[in-house]
């Protein structure tokens, strides 16, 4: 096995990075493959808890590094999905703690026990990011239907085509159908008019997302829910499947009709 | 290695260390740079590091390269100064100084001489954080995004959308123009004149921004002929 290394970053904060992360790790291992995500957030770790994982972190990727232990003892098993490992970040530790060539030689260590390396960076554009993005094989950028957001990532896309990382592709996450048809939201065709990269997936605004990450079950594994079914269509794209976009303008039942009636539709 | 070791010289600046080179390959005075700084690990250990590299032509790989090696010695590299265009942009490129804040003593640098018909030819779109700056004339093959600059001594033409600064004759010429296909731009400039009154348009057309004869700065449609 060799495997992909995939890192997730944004620019801007609280886009959905380290949600994006657990989904898509979890939806890639829900369809049999082998999964390592690899928290790089150092000093604010989430993904743990995202996963529902934080009270099995023995030792972290600082560990590794330092060589306090060996890679395999920091990957906790999932729960639920035996193909899925998560490397914590340390809490008590910043990102000066790693280096860009440590993350290398992390994930050359990897390439040969899974089938993905999937990296959450932390955000902004200093030494975590650049950390998370020094071992990438492709990077998905993600972001929001907010000018800020798009602005940010703009930024991120710069400096991944300046280091000659490729152009990165675009998750588009939390966009509101019903604000876009209301021109209150940009839509997906303005950001990528603003950025100009590959779309690789658009995640409608779905609450299932907050209740799953507080659960510690990441949404994907809601079948019902549009936002787990994004994920899980996105994470079929990263394996090479080419998936139909999904049609986020149709709401039947009963919330379209009450949308209808009282005219937010 | 004794010899390595004598390409490169550390002083202290008021904002970290600065390391000089003497003439060589690139290769031989980065090698010699990594000596340098393994002979004594502990100095180095949590420096803000300055490079005057002098006339050498670095490629991306080449900065991050020195960056990577010298961010594992806990040594952070922070501005490379250069009197290459090349270097200077690459730097820029990675988000490094390439000034410290101190001018050169031994040689202030000469504005590099310009032909009038001079023009730096960018194919790509400028995205948020980057600046493109040339003496001469600039043409953009592509949007220039918010946040992001163009500086010119000449004039600016985008065959694109704007979004972020543009600045032409910015070393006082005001008879230098603006051209874009959408000049809906945060903000333009030409020599000391600067407008930000322009707004997005439903359906840009092709514009040019000057300096009129009562000295603002205007635009109006590009018509040809």
């Amino acid at each position: 096995m060799t495997a992909q290394v995939i890192t997730v970053t944004s620019g801007k904060g609280g886009v959905g990075k380290t949600t994006a992360v657990a989904n898509l790790a979890t939806a890639i291992a829900m369809d049999g493959k082998k999964v390592v995500c690899i928290d790089g957030d150092i000093g604010l770790r989430n993904l743990d808890v995202i996963l529902g994982l934080e009270n099995r972190i023995v030792y972290d990727i600082v560990d590794v590094i330092e060589g306090r232990c060996k890679l395999k003892q920091a990957m906790i098993r999932d729960k639920h999905y035996p193909d899925l490992y998560l490397i914590p970040a340390a809490q008590t530790r910043d990102k000066n703690a790693v280096s860009p060539s440590d993350m290398i030689r992390l994930c050359n260590d990897l390439r040969g026990e899974v089938d993905f390396v999937v990296i959450d960076s932390p955000a902004g554009i200093e030494r975590g990011f650049r950390n998370a993005i020094a071992a990438a094989d492709r990077v998905l950028v993600v972001t929001n239907p907010e000018v800020s957001a798009v602005r940010d990532a703009d930024r991120v896309v710069g400096i991944l085509e300046a280091e000659e990382k490729g152009s990165p592709s675009l998750i588009l996450n939390r966009l509101n159908p019903i604000l876009v048809r209301n021109n209150d939201m940009l839509s997906a065709e303005d950001v990528l008019d603003l950025l100009g990269i590959h779309l690789i997936g658009v995640v409608p605004e779905d609450e299932n997302v907050i209740i799953g990450s507080n659960r510690g079950a990441p949404v994907v594994t809601d079948v019902k829910s549009r936002a787990g079914q994004a994920f899980r269509n996105i994470a079929k794209r990263i394996q090479g499947q080419d998936v139909p976009f999904m049609e986020l303008e149709q709401q039947g039942g009963l919330w379209g009709a009450i949308q209808r009636l009282t005219g937010r539709k | 290695m004794e010899q390595q070791t004598s390409l490169v010289h550390i002083k202290g600046i008021r904002d970290g260390l600065l390391a000089t080179f003497a003439e060589a390959a690139w290769q031989d005075q980065s090698a010699s740079l990594l000596t340098y700084i393994n002979d004594r690990p502990a100095f180095f250990q949590g420096a803000r590091l300055a490079m005057d590299v002098g006339t050498q032509v670095l490629k991306v790989n080449d900065l991050v390269e020195i960056r990577d090696r010298l961010s594992e010695r806990g040594v952070s590299l922070w501005a490379v100064v250069s009197e290459s265009q090349v270097t200077e942009q690459t730097a820029q490129l990675l988000g490094l100084a390439t000034r410290i804040s101190k001018p050169r003593p031994e040689e202030q640098r000469h504005p590099i001489a310009v032909a009038e018909d001079m023009a730096l030819f960018v194919n790509k779109t400028i995205r948020s954080g980057q600046r493109v700056e040339y003496p001469g004339h600039i043409v953009v093959m592509g949007d220039v995004n918010a946040g992001a600059e163009v500086v010119a001594g000449g004039h600016v033409i985008v065959w694109g959308r704007v979004r972020g600064m543009l600045h032409a004759g910015a070393a006082g010429d005001r008879s230098m123009t603006i051209c874009a296909l959408d000049l809906s731009a945060t903000q333009i400039r030409i020599a000391d004149q600067v407008s930000a009154m322009l707004k997005p348009q439903k359906n840009p057309k092709p514009e040019v921004a000057s300096i009129n004869n009562e000295g603002t700065l205007q635009s109006e449609l590009w018509l040809p002929g």
